[in-house]
């Protein structure tokens, strides 16, 4: 499983690439491969604002279903459109190709407080087996 | 037997070829068994077009032997058993008094007094002891040989061509629902054409220590044919397009086998009583009570078990089974409708008024639309 180190991890199984008063968000790994096989992926839209902690989509894989619960508050100004035609990237490079969404963070480059680091979660899967 | 949960749960004999393999292991009725290799949708795309190797040593084995072993199963069970010819296989039902459906099984009959009963594994336990209760008092002998079996299913339509210089048996003279003694690779296994996938294809009942072995040279012999070991999951999306009910989802002890559409596996013509054959009498003659429907999503959102159905924004049904079909490209599903929703919604589906959209599913608080269509969702080219 890979946990790249430079992010910052939910115990939702959420990434955030932070950049600037900009981040980045994507599924994880680990969430990846705990789904199967992603099918459909709904984002939020661009403009919508979301809520840290609160749901602002959700992933359909074969088996189940999952919400996205947003890691940051702010603004979305970009959404991943490349997911809806191949929703597999989030399976094949759930780090890069297969990113979810972009957000202006309400805070211009804080991240809310408890976000865990690549260790934290590290050890946060360890314990879910 | 000792508490499952201590032990955690039972390994079957390849549950270490499956650890090997790194396949993503899930417990299941007890069993820790392979939910996926790899992709789900590669391996049920393989079944379809080429063939995939399963574990099923989780399933129970039940055998039934005596004099009175076929009399003992036409009592206990909802088919005739006693009509059934040595080396061939029937599809039945077990059920309760009431006509609740408690298991649906797979019985061969291997000899004219020597039947094999195969359970789902979650209800193995109460199966055997149901029909050790019903054979009771009879010249028969019933004995749980789960652990004396290893179970493996090849599948697909390359499976005949993978299996044929393996087995000493004519896989052109094993017809569908047959089975009997064979050697598979030298070992001698119980080898039968059945299957939960919709495609032609084998179950090989071997022993336990055969098990590895025979798993590797099926492997290899299927590789250069696109044969690729298969998951619980791609298991369950395959039976799920071939219309197939599995207990729990469309089957359970709340539903008759009317409401199943399986009504043809009460054999109320055979002779002597059965369990719930007065129950299932009344059944038949007041028609199912909901009617087991196939849909098909038009959006993307993926209709699941226990989800309502809506007819014109009012619940008229439930979910049992839903996955995004990899064969069909769209959400696919099983539910129970109310009888008068699922003639309406044939009709939508068939009639002038095909595509109003008055048949939905609520996926999460939004209703998405479906549309009816007829079962099995995936039949296999002939």
């Amino acid at each position: 499983m890979t946990v790249p180190p430079e992010l910052h991890y939910t115990a939702e199984h959420e990434w955030v690439r932070l950049d600037g008063p900009a981040a980045s968000v994507g599924i994880t790994d680990h969430a990846q491969r705990a789904l199967g096989d992603v099918v459909y992926v709904s984002l939020p839209q661009v403009g919508a604002t979301v809520t840290a902690g609160e749901p602002c989509g959700e992933v359909e894989s074969t088996k189940s279903v999952s919400d996205i619960y947003s890691p940051v508050d702010g603004e979305v100004t970009e959404i991943n459109e490349e997911i809806d035609e191949d929703p597999a990237l989030v399976n094949a490079d759930p780090y890069g190709a297969g990113w979810l969404f972009r957000v202006a963070l309400a805070s211009g480059g804080e991240l809310p407080a408890g976000m865990l680091s690549a260790d934290d979660y590290l050890e946060l899967t360890k314990e879910a087996g | 037997m000792s508490d499952p949960d201590a032990a955690g749960p039972r390994r079957t004999p390849l549950t270490a070829v499956h650890e090997r393999l790194g396949a993503a292991l899930t417990d299941f009725a007890g069993w820790l068994m392979p939910l996926r290799y790899t992709s789900e949708t590669a391996e049920h795309n393989a079944v379809r077009t080429a063939a995939g190797l399963f574990d099923l040593s989780h399933m129970g084995e039940i055998a039934v032997t005596g004099p009175g072993a076929g009399e003992a199963l036409d009592y206990a069970l909802t088919g005739d058993l006693s009509g059934l010819a040595p080396g061939r296989a029937r599809y039945t039902l077990i059920c309760a008094p009431d006509g609740g459906v408690l298991d649906d099984l797979i019985v061969y009959r291997l000899g004219d007094e020597d039947f094999l009963v195969v359970a789902n594994a979650s209800n193995a336990a109460r199966v055997h002891g149901e029909l050790a209760e019903r054979a009771a008092g009879r010249p028969a002998v019933v004995t749980d040989q789960t652990a004396d079996y290893a179970l493996i299913a090849l599948q697909g339509p390359a499976a005949a061509a993978i299996l044929a210089p393996l087995t000493d048996a004519d896989l052109a003279a094993l017809r569908y629902y047959a089975g009997h003694p064979a050697t598979v690779d030298g070992r001698k296994v119980m080898l039968a054409r059945t299957g939960y996938t919709g495609e032609d294809g084998f179950e090989i009942f071997a022993r336990p220590d055969d098990a590895e072995p025979l798993w590797a040279t099926l492997a290899e012999a299927g590789a250069g044919h696109g044969l690729v070991p298969a998951g619980l999951a791609a298991r369950d999306t395959l039976r799920l397009e071939a219309g197939m009910a599995l207990y729990g989802n469309e089957l359970g002890p709340d539903i008759t086998p009317f409401d199943a559409g399986l009504g043809r596996v009460v054999k109320f013509t055979k002779p002597g009583d059965f369990v719930g054959r007065d129950a299932l009498a009344r059944a038949a003659e007041a028609g199912p009570r909901r009617v087991l429907t196939g849909l098909a999503g038009e959006s993307r959102r993926v209709p699941r078990h226990g989800y309502s159905v809506l007819w014109d924004g009012q619940p008229c049904g439930t979910v049992t089974s839903g996955a995004p079909s990899p064969t069909l490209g769209v959400p696919i599903a099983l539910a129970y409708l109310e009888p008068e929703a699922a003639r309406e919604a044939a009709e939508e589906a068939t009639g002038a008024g095909a595509g109003t959209g008055r048949l939905a599913v609520d996926v999460r608080g939004r209703a998405e639309p479906a549309r009816a269509v007829p079962l099995p969702f995936y039949r296999r080219p002939a």
